[in-house]
């Protein structure tokens, strides 16, 4: 039986890729798998080469895996450009061409050849030979275009695949006929039986067949992107404010999506700078607010962050890292941002990040961060990228069903204010320190409320907000601000397993450190490693600011060598830990890769083998060169 | 009942309400022209009897960002340039806030320019009071956006070669409802402009000309004042925009040559504000956002409600 099927749907940008790799996916969850897909996408918005991967086995998928077994190419339609001028080149092989480097030995090969002519291919023929691939040629336009239009030879190309790794082709009508109504069902359902009818009376020389499984209850198949707007509404958020910037894109439009039906406001504004103040505004006057971008504009936000900070404004950011400086690459993730995130914006600072390691922790520590700067009253950055933003995968439905938390954090009521310490001047003391209160928290009033009047301001201030510069004040005000870090270390210490994920034996020798996105893979990486005879472990980081000190001491103190795994070229997370920890410098190997792409489990166990079995002494830093691209 | 018991609350209110009990430090030089604005703006809130707790007044960095200092109320003393777009978020938060936003003309007209085209552009209804002195004053006297052609400074020591922006212009090409020039010379006026500006539905814009003794002796705000619509001289209809562009090229020119013509220049009255506008598309609640945190009744819906297209 075949253990588990990764099917890559490719071809140009805009040629329905995403929507139907989204259908076909969910086909599979409702049909007892679990599921992961990956996105990969060129910086176009029409042409050029784009895949998606659908993984698809019996037990929990939490990463691409290495390379795939199924591909379908659907010829590059946007390729064939009317306009001379404008004309790209003959592409429409290109979803064949492109994609062969990673398909595994005795892989199928449907390609539509009423685009494609694989003899632009020179070495097709030799290449299908060495790998034992199973090539079939069907003339996918031909059949959309019979039945309905020429953009159906998606639908055509999943009815072939039903048929040739015999998967029941009930899950995927019942799946149209969710989406789509009318004409444009009747059109599609005939073309994906006529193909599925067409390829049954082939004869098959591969043995791949659909992987079954079972579920114990009703799933939903997610982005990491939708499950930070959730986690948002979820923790009460009814206010963002934003710009568009790939690909913390997806978040905003979602929310702006999900608010107005929920009561709330979304504005698109005229640039980041506007959009974090705008955050603030709202979060100021009594409202769970958010904002958001890339690298590019969350470096617009850094004065606003900085106010946040000052003013102990609560406010959630979401930072969804793309290849850097600059512009940089703006379809293609990496983890770069981490140091930009922690340290941009001036003075000593009092801010929290997390970085969620898939789409369950991208629901929950949204929520943790809402809970924290509403709590702690200080900005809250929810730090991801776009491999994590574009990922779907199934999630146990139960897992969402939680009670919302609209709560403001330490706010007064206007009883409670008319008792509450006052400035001779009338002004309520908004940023006193109260002794009694341990967490360095010092309650807010809303603007409106009777009895609670002050100032917030970005200079140095007294308790009841006048702008001060003296001495005495300044050190109190500052340690109370920089306090709250610790108090909120103690705070996710106590919220156990939500935060940070171990995988693997416990005793293990070596141990993988890891952050954010590459969580799955890192952790799929680790069991391959010991089911090869090595002995490891992983940690995979989600509190990088407070740093999760406490776990990743233990977990270093625990091992003879670790491999730090993360996509960065600077080594920024390894410095993280050697700057907040320091004692384990001599014990941390890094592993980098920065070229767009994310890390394959393969190049993990590859690099864990070169790195720390191989070489006297461990070099510090190793960079893996690209798989294909 | 609301959360906010201060708001809408219809009382005397004297403009000692407005003077925070302390001395704040004393950060204004003497003879400053910020000190008529904030007295303007104290006569104006004592007019319309608003309670200083229903009053936020955002401000952004200069010495007119001070303003947030001197006047008590709930205040949020913010970044240079960025008093508009938190004055905007704060509006929607709670549209029963009566929200002020104040700046200088680097701050507002500089750094700032592009918040107050969008501002002016999406007709937010709230008042902005732009303090002109035509210099940077808190960084020590630089030419601001305002300055006049030729204006020498530190910055710009053979004298600048750009022509002062049109703030009013400006305004009323972006979108402004309201707009209005007035000094700090003339309390009564700026008082007066102050009132119908807060009570204007949608985005009310003042150009306050303020002296800076200490950076800018040669200013023209020190020259006694026009009132156009006081004077027989200048007869136009303050509703029709293009008579209202046409004054304001004429005040806009005129200040440059040593007279200085103020008055309310536009005042568009029946175009609803951006928050009428949003709750008519359906973009916005009714009721308060912020009174939502304070309604124990209120049913937040969970995402769980969400979930149906992704099974
Ligand atoms: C981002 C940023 N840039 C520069 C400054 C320094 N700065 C403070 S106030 C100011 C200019 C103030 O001029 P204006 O807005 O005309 O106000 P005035 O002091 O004249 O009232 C500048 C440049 C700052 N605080 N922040
Ligand atoms: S520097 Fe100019 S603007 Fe600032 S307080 Fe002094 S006089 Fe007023």
């Amino acid at each position: 039986m075949t253990e588990e099927i990764v099917w890559r749907i490719a071809g140009g940008s805009g040629d329905g890729i995403d929507s139907t790799s989204q259908n076909f996916a969910k086909a599979l969850m409702r049909s007892g798998l679990d599921v992961f897909t990956h996105r990969h996408y060129p910086s176009r918005i029409r042409g050029g080469h784009t895949y998606v991967e659908v993984r698809a086995g019996p037990d929990d998928v939490a990463s691409r895996g290495d390379g795939y077994n199924f591909l379908l190419a659907l010829g590059d339609s946007f390729a064939r450009n009317p306009q001379e001028d404008a004309y790209y080149g003959n592409e429409e092989a290109k979803p064949l061409a492109e994609n062969l480097d990673e398909l595994r030995e005795g892989g199928v090969i449907v390609y539509d050849e009423g685009l494609i002519d694989p003899e632009e291919i020179p070495d097709f023929e030799e290449r299908v030979e060495e790998n034992d691939w199973n090539v079939y040629p069907l003339d996918l336009r031909g059949m959309a275009r019979e039945k309905g239009r020429e953009v159906m030879r998606n639908t055509a190309g999943v009815g072939a695949t039903a048929a040739l790794l015999d998967y029941d082709l009930e899950h995927v009508e019942d799946l149209m006929e969710d989406a789509m109504s009318g004409e444009v069902l009747e059109a599609n359902l005939e073309i994906l039986e006529a193909a599925y009818q067409q390829v049954k009376e082939m004869e098959f020389s591969h043995d791949l067949r659909m992987p079954t499984g079972d579920h114990d209850e009703e799933q939903v198949l997610l982005s990491g992107s939708n499950a930070i707007a959730f986690g948002a509404l979820d923790e009460g958020c009814r206010f963002i404010s934003g710009y568009p910037m790939t690909p913390w894109t997806e978040v905003f439009t979602l929310m702006s999506k999900y608010l107005p039906e929920m009561g709330g406001v979304s504005e698109q504004v005229e640039d980041e700078i506007a959009a974090a103040a705008l955050a603030l505004g709202a979060s100021h006057a009594g409202v769970k607010a958010m904002s958001g971008s890339s690298g590019g504009g969350f470096a617009l936000m850094s004065e606003p962050l900085g106010l946040a900070e000052m003013t102990e404004t609560p406010v959630v950011l979401i930072e969804a890292m793309r290849a850097g400086p600059s512009t940089g690459m703006p379809t293609k993730p990496e983890q770069s941002d981490l140091e930009h995130v922690l340290y941009t914006s001036q003075g000593d600072s009092s801010r929290v990040v997390f970085a969620p390691g898939n789409v369950m922790e991208a629901y929950e520590q949204t929520r943790e961060a809402f809970r924290i700067a509403y709590e702690y009253q200080l900005p809250a950055i929810v730090l991801y990228d776009q491999k994590l933003s574009g990922e779907l995968r199934n999630v146990d439905e139960s897992f969402f069903d939680r009670e919302p938390n609209p709560d403001l954090g330490e706010t007064l009521t206007e009883e409670e204010l008319a008792e509450a310490a006052h400035h001779a001047s009338g002004k309520f003391q908004r940023f006193q320190h109260d002794p009694d209160n341990d967490k360095g928290v010092s309650p807010r009033s809303i603007p409106g409320q009777k009895g609670g009047k002050f100032l917030a301001t970005g200079n140095e201030h007294t308790p009841e907000g006048h702008i001060s510069e003296d001495p005495d004040n300044r050190v109190a005000q500052l340690e109370r601000r920089l306090g709250k870090l610790d108090t909120i270390r103690d705070d996710l210490d106590e919220q156990e397993g939500s935060h940070q994920s171990y995988h693997g034996p416990e005793d293990a020798d070596y141990g993988i450190l890891t952050f954010g996105s590459q969580q799955g893979t890192v952790e799929e990486a680790v069991d391959r490693l010991n089911e090869a005879g090595h002995s490891v472990k992983s940690l995979g980081v989600s509190g990088v600011m407070p740093l999760a000190e406490a776990e990743i001491t233990e977990f270093l103190e625990s091992v003879d060598e670790a491999l730090v795994v993360e996509m960065t070229a600077s080594a920024q997370f390894r410095g993280l830990v050697q700057k907040e920890i320091g004692r384990f410098g001599p014990k941390m190997n890094s592993l980098l890769k920065y070229n767009g792409n994310p890390f394959e489990p393969h190049e993990i166990v590859e690099g864990f083998e070169t790195i720390i079995e191989g070489s006297e002494p461990a070099p510090t830093t190793r960079f893996v060169p690209a798989a294909g691209d | 009942m609301s959360a906010f018991n201060a708001i809408g609350e219809d009382r005397e209110v004297e403009r000692d309400e407005y003077t925070p009990g302390i001395e704040p430090q004393a950060t204004w030089c003497p003879g400053c022209g910020d000190f008529g604005v904030l007295k303007a703006l104290k006569g104006a809130m004592a007019d319309l009897g608003k309670d200083p707790e229903e009053i936020l007044l955002v401000t952004g960095i200069g010495c007119s960002g001070k303003l947030s200092s001197y006047f008590d109320s709930y205040g949020f003393h913010t970044i240079h340039g960025r008093a508009l777009p938190i004055a905007r978020a704060a509006k929607l938060a709670n549209p029963e806030l009566e929200v002020i936003a104040a700046g200088g003309d680097g701050d507002g007209y500089g750094i700032g320019g592009n918040h107050f085209m969008h501002t002016a552009r999406e007709n937010h209804d709230f008042t902005y009071i732009v303090f002109n002195n035509e210099i940077f004053g808190l960084t020590k006297g630089q030419t601001s956006p305002t300055s006049p052609k030729g204006h020498k400074s530190k910055t710009q020591p053979h004298g600048s070669a750009k022509s002062p922006i049109r703030p009013l212009t400006t305004a009323l090409t972006a979108g402004a409802t309201y707009a209005a020039r007035t000094a700090a010379v003339n309390p009564n006026q700026a008082q007066e402009i102050l009132v119908e500006a807060i009570e204007h539905d949608g985005f009310s814009h003042i150009d306050f000309l303020t002296q800076c003794p200490t950076w800018n002796k040669d200013a023209k705000q020190y020259v006694p004042y026009v009132d156009v619509q006081q004077s027989d001289d200048y007869d136009f209809d303050v509703s029709d925009r293009r008579e209202a562009a046409d004054m304001m090229q004429k005040t806009e020119e005129a200040l440059y040559e040593g007279e200085v013509l103020t008055g309310r220049f536009y005042h568009e009255a029946d175009r609803p504000s951006y928050g009428q506008e949003k709750r008519e598309l359906g973009e916005m609640p009714d009721e308060p956002l912020a009174e939502r945190y304070h309604d124990d009744d209120y049913e937040w819906e969970r995402s769980y409600d969400l979930l149906d297209p992704h099974k």
